[in-house]
Formats: structure tokens, C-alpha cells, sequence
């Protein structure tokens, strides 16, 4: 075959399944989110905007991952670095740690409600310590930054994994050399971590970000189980107005918000991340 | 100063032992070659100098110091890798100054002395670049700045020039000779190349299996190499051999020749000439030549001696075919002797 339209070829099935399963559902969407019935209107998004739980469930979904992304980061390279470190054991270990991203989220937030509810683990714990005298409700409107905390504490253990698996690879991919001669050279462990590792770990780093800051703002069913409606988010609100509402052209406009807030944090993580031309392993 | 001492080193790997009580002093300034086959212990035995690998016995000794329990860094030496390892994210310049970086020295004593070697290997056009834009040989003189920039009492390189081609390769042995005599460190080098060794070495220290047979001058090592390992491995092609018996009075028989040889041995031994020390001549050694190699300054002749295999670089005018017979007389003063038992050298 013509090795001008091999490579083409090659990545024709590809092309055609994300067409069918991917970008025609997108034009569908879009379509319906830029239309009321008659013709194209932003009325959809007006609508969406200008609820009063729009700017709440935003607040909440960038809060959530503001503070969760960031403790992944950190939580995924510390038990990346053991990992790499370990010489008998290593599997298994990965093997344990990576144990929550077979469950669904569903199921992790309600394992997590099994832990906070009020006849939970942490109450009769609690309870049978002496530390409080009867159980107390501690999910309720009246706490909302244990609703907050339960809700970041799920999100970290359900999802850290993803990252640490693409980190525990990208770290591998590092040659050993390059620790001997910043050691020679007298860098610390610390400073062998801050100038070698963190910037040839920047490619997985990237992915890892990216693919965990998208999660982020889709986060719903470990939300919808331990907070209800007392903590709404992005994806919660798109459900409402999809099932609750049977308003299909706002749940498919703040569908294309959520899309559009994704693909702005995966510009700046590109670039923020970017290796210089050149520099690469 | 840096004299190094290595002090009955051993070094296990689970139940296979890597080194056998390796004894050795290297002087101030001086060259040493370690050279020796693959898997013979070269890096191990660098790496437990650097500090990179820690001995199971023995003690290192750098600058009347005892540096054994040291990190590398406290060790005062600096180091080229196999593969350079010079850092991707980092650009020439940030390359040549890590070391200087981590210990804190100011800018201009930074910027001053990558500059100042960079210079010395010829890289001052290429200090903005990053590595993924270096050729291999660049790379390669990116590491040597590196490692002199620390201007570090004791250089150690492990086969720093196999990855580069073989003119390249010449190229740079001459330049890191001169380079390496100018800064007056003391110097390590690990090769698996003996004219490598040859050519850049004060002293050679050869290696086999974990152990240093000899460490000597490159003449020492190739005229009186002190055992039949490193008479085998020396010289390109090696020393030829032929089992030799006792026929009286410091007299030895050697494939139906007569030859002088040590007086105080009466058990078998074994007899050796360099092939460049073989002459056609009225009487010698009858041999039968197998293989004829004209190599332009000399003809390679390899024959077959009572059944064994005997090399002869002779002469290029001579015309020998395939199948003739020769008398070959090795030069007297260039026959050595070893003991079959022991394998190491007779006086
Ligand atoms: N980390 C290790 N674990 C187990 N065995 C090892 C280890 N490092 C080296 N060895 C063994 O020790 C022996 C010496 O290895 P070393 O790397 O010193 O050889 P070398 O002389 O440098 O060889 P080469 O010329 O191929 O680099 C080899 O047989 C090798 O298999
Ligand atoms: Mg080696």
C-alpha cells in the first residue's frame, strides 16, 4: 500500500468510532442545548446561569477540586516513589492500592456513608470510646464542612489510585543513572525528588493531571450519597434538570459548561506542564 | 592530593561473589585503566569508589582519608557515566553547574567555571541547548564538563567512550588525555578496550573474574604480562602458547625445538610469544599455514604448530599460501614461561 495513505488507513476505524460514538452525540447535544424549538438561542445557558444554584453547585465543584487534586498530587507521588522503591512486594502492594479503582463510585460513596451516617463505624466508634454520649448526625445541614470533608475524603480514596498508576509507570521510565549522577553531584533525596524526578515525571504528571482535574468536575454519585442536596455540584444539577426537570436543552447546555471548564483547565495543565523542545528523555 | 587506597575489598551479590579481595594504590594524579572482559567486576569495583555500591569487606582510602562510610558527594569525586546521564530537563549549562548549584556557590563562581570548562571541551556554542539537541559525542563532552567543573580530586569514568563511534572514539581518547593531564586529578577509567587502555593509561590494572591479576605499565602489561590470562587477553592477536618439557640444565623442548629456558623448574610448563616476535628463519618451528591475512602492514598468518593454534604477524613483503610450511624462530629475549599449575609467570 502507499505509505503516504497507510498511516491514514491505519487510524481510519478509530476516527470512524469516535465520529459515531463521540461526535455525534456531541452535535446532538449542542444542537439541543443551542435551541428552545424554534431555531439557534443562548436562551438555554440564560437559563441555566441565572438559577440560584448555578453559581453554588460551580463554587462547590471547583472547592471539591481544589482540595482534593491537590492532596491526590501529593498522596500519588509519596506512594509512587515507594513503590518504585520497594524491591519484594511491589505488585501486591500496587495491586492493594489500586483496589478502590475497581469499585464504583456509587458503591465508594456509600462505603463512605456506612463509615459517616448516623448508625455508622465513626459513631459507634465513637460511642464506644466515650467520646460522645449518642450518636450524632453528622452529615446534616447543620455541618456542612464534615459533609465537605466526608465528601473530599471519599473522592481522595476512590480516585487516587488512577494518578498513582500512571505515575508508578512514568517513574519507572526514569533511568537509574540519573539519580547516580545527582547524587554524585551532591543532591539530596529531597533535591534528587525536586530536580530530577518532578521535572522527567512531567509528561505523566500532565496526563495524570488532567485525566484526574476532568473527574473532578464530573464528580455525582460519591456526592449524591453522602451529601444529598445538601452539597449540589455541576453534574448533580444536570441530572435535576435532566430527570427531575425533563428540561433537556439546559441539562445539555450546562453539559457544554462543564465540557468548556474541562478543556480550559486541560489548556492550562498543557501548558503549565509543557516540556521545552528538546528536553525530553 | 589524592593518593587512592583500596584496602582487601570484596563485594557479594546474594551467594555470587562480584569481587575477591581486591588490593590497590593508586598514586596522585596518576591514570588508572581498569580493564578486563565483560561481568569481570570493572564497575562494581568504580561504583564502591564513588560510593554508589557498598562493599561487603574492605575499607577505601582517597586523600589519606578513609571515605568508605561517606555519601558520594562527601567523597571529593566526580563521576562520567556509561551513558552520560546528563539531564534531560536541564540545559548544557544547568548540566555543567548542577554540582555547583548544589553546593551553593554563587552565580558568577558558577557561571565562571562553566565556562571555563566548557571552553576546555570545546561546548561554549552549546550551552543554551538541551541534550535532546546534542549529538552523542557532544553528550559525551557535555558529561566530561560536568565532571571537571566540580574540579574534583578524583575523576571516575565508566566506559565513558563506547557508545561513540570508532572515529569519534579516537578523537576524544586524545582530547580527554590532554584534558585529564592539564587539570591534574587523579584518574579512574573503566574499559573493556584494550588499546583504549593502552593508549590512555600511566599504570593498567587487568581484570578476571572479581579479581586484579597485574597492575603495571601498559609496556609492562603487554612484554611481561604476569599471567597466562592476561598474556591471553593483551595484544590483538594475543600471545601464542605451546606446551613445553623439561629436557635438563634450563634446556626445554617445545613442539621438537630445543630452547633456553628457566632454570629452576622441572615440572611442565607452558611457553609464549607475542606474534609480532616471530621471524621466518633456517630452523624453529615447523608450521602449517592455515589462514593467511594480508593486512596491509603485515601479513597475519595463522598456522597450526603440533596441533595447536600459532599466530604470526609477519612481514608484508613475504608471499605465503595456504597450506605451505614454515620454520618459525621466536626472538630469544621476547619468550616468557608460565606455570600451567598456577597460571602465573616464570622469571
Ligand atoms: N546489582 C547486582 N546484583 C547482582 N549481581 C550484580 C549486580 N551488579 C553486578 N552484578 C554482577 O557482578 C558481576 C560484575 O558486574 P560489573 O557490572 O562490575 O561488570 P563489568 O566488569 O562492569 O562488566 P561490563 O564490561 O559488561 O560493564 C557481573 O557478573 C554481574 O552480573
Ligand atoms: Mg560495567
Amino acid at each position: 500500500m502507499n505509505a503516504r495513505i497507510l498511516p491514514y488507513m491505519l487510524i481510519l476505524p478509530v476516527t470512524l468510532f469516535l465520529c459515531l460514538f463521540f461526535l455525534y452525540p456531541f452535535v446532538l447535544v449542542s444542537q439541543e442545548a443551542f435551541s428552545t424549538g424554534d431555531g439557534f438561542t443562548l436562551d438555554n445557558f440564560r437559563d441555566v446561569a441565572s438559577y440560584w444554584k448555578f453559581p453554588i453547585s460551580l463554587q462547590n465543584t471547583l472547592l471539591l477540586a481544589a482540595a482534593v487534586v491537590p492532596i491526590q498530587v501529593a498522596l500519588a507521588l509519596l506512594m509512587a516513589t515507594m513503590v518504585n522503591r520497594m524491591q519484594k512486594g511491589r505488585d501486591m502492594v500496587l495491586y492493594i492500592w489500586t483496589i478502590p479503582l475497581g469499585i464504583s463510585d456509587l458503591a465508594a460513596g456509600i462505603i463512605w456513608l456506612a463509615i459517616f451516617e448516623q448508625s455508622g463505624f465513626l459513631n459507634s466508634m465513637m460511642t464506644g470510646l466515650g467520646i460522645v454520649d449518642q450518636p450524632m448526625n453528622l452529615l446534616s445541614y447543620q455541618s456542612p464542612l464534615i459533609v465537605f470533608v466526608a465528601i473530599a475524603l471519599a473522592e481522595i480514596w476512590r480516585a487516587t489510585a488512577i494518578m498513582l498508576v500512571i505515575l508508578v509507570a512514568g517513574i519507572g521510565l526514569i533511568p537509574k543513572e540519573y539519580y547516580e549522577a545527582a547524587e554524585v553531584f551532591g543532591a539530596s533525596p529531597w533535591k534528587r525528588f525536586l530536580k530530577v524526578t518532578l521535572p522527567l515525571l512531567r509528561p505523566s504528571l500532565q496526563t495524570a493531571l488532567i485525566l484526574r482535574v476532568v473527574l473532578a468536575f464530573e464528580v455525582f454519585a460519591v456526592v449524591a450519597a453522602l451529601g444529598g442536596t445538601l452539597f449540589p455540584v455541576l453534574m448533580g444539577e444536570i441530572y435535576a434538570y435532566q430527570f427531575d426537570l425533563q428540561d433537556g436543552g439546559a441539562a445539555a447546555a450546562l453539559a457544554l459548561i462543564v465540557l468548556a471548564i474541562s478543556i480550559a483547565f486541560t489548556l492550562v495543565i498543557l501548558r503549565a506542564l509543557r516540556v521545552p523542545k528538546g528536553a525530553t528523555i | 592530593m589524592a593518593e587512592i587506597q583500596i584496602k582487601n575489598i570484596a563485594k557479594n551479590f546474594g551467594s555470587y561473589q562480584a569481587l575477591h579481595d581486591i588490593n590497590l594504590t593508586i598514586a596522585d594524579q596518576e591514570f588508572m585503566v581498569l580493564l578486563g572482559a565483560s561481568g569481570c567486576g570493572k564497575s562494581t569495583l568504580l561504583r564502591i569508589i564513588a560510593g554508589l555500591e557498598t562493599a561487603t569487606t574492605g575499607e577505601v582510602w582517597i586523600g589519606g582519608r578513609r571515605v568508605d562510610h561517606l555519601s558520594p558527594k562527601d567523597r571529593g569525586i566526580s563521576m562520567v557515566f556509561q551513558n552520560y546521564a546528563v539531564f534531560p530537563h536541564l540545559t548544557v549549562f544547568e548540566n555543567i553547574g548542577f554540582g555547583l548549584r548544589m553546593q551553593k556557590l554563587p552565580d558568577d563562581e558558577v557561571t565562571r567555571r562553566v565556562e571555563r570548562t566548557a571552553g576546555l571541551m570545546h561546548i561554549d556554542q552549546l550551552l543554551k541547548r538541551y541534550s535532546g539537541e546534542l549529538s552523542g559525542g557532544q553528550r559525551q563532552r557535555v558529561a566530561v564538563a560536568r565532571a571537571l567543573a566540580m574540579e574534583p580530586d578524583v575523576i571516575l569514568m565508566d566506559e565513558p567512550l563506547s557508545n561513540l563511534d570508532a572515529l569519534l572514539r579516537l578523537e576524544m581518547r586524545a582530547e580527554l588525555k590532554g584534558v585529564l593531564a592539564d587539570s591534574k586529578t587523579t584518574a579512574i577509567y573503566v574499559t573493556h578496550d584494550q588499546v583504549e587502555a593502552m593508549s590512555l593509561a600511566d599504570r593498567i590494572s587487568v581484570m578476571h573474574q572479581g579479581r586484579i591479576v597485574q597492575a603495571a605499565t601498559p609496556i609492562e602489561v603487554y612484554r611481561n604480562p604476569a599471567a597466562e590470562f592476561v598474556a591471553g587477553f593483551i595484544g590483538n592477536p594475543p600471545m601464542n602458547f605451546l606446551p613445553a618439557t623439561p629436557s635438563g640444565d634450563g634446556k626445554w623442548q617445545v613442539a621438537g625445538q630445543v630452547l633456553d629456558g628457566p632454570t629452576s623448574r622441572s615440572a611442565p610448563l607452558q611457553f609464549a610469544v607475542r606474534p609480532e616476535d616471530i621471524r621466518p628463519a633456517d630452523s624453529g618451528l615447523t608450521a602449517t599455514a592455515k589462514v593467511v591475512e594480508p593486512l596491509g602492514a603485515h601479513l597475519l598468518v595463522t598456522c597450526e604448530v603440533e596441533g595447536t593454534m600459532f599466530r604470526a604477524v609477519l612481514d608484508s613483503d613475504l608471499t605465503v599460501h595456504v597450506g605451505d610450511q614454515l620454520t618459525l624462530a621466536p626472538q630469544p629475549d621476547r619468550i616468557r614461561w608460565f606455570d600451567p599449575e598456577t597460571t602465573l609467570a616464570v622469571a
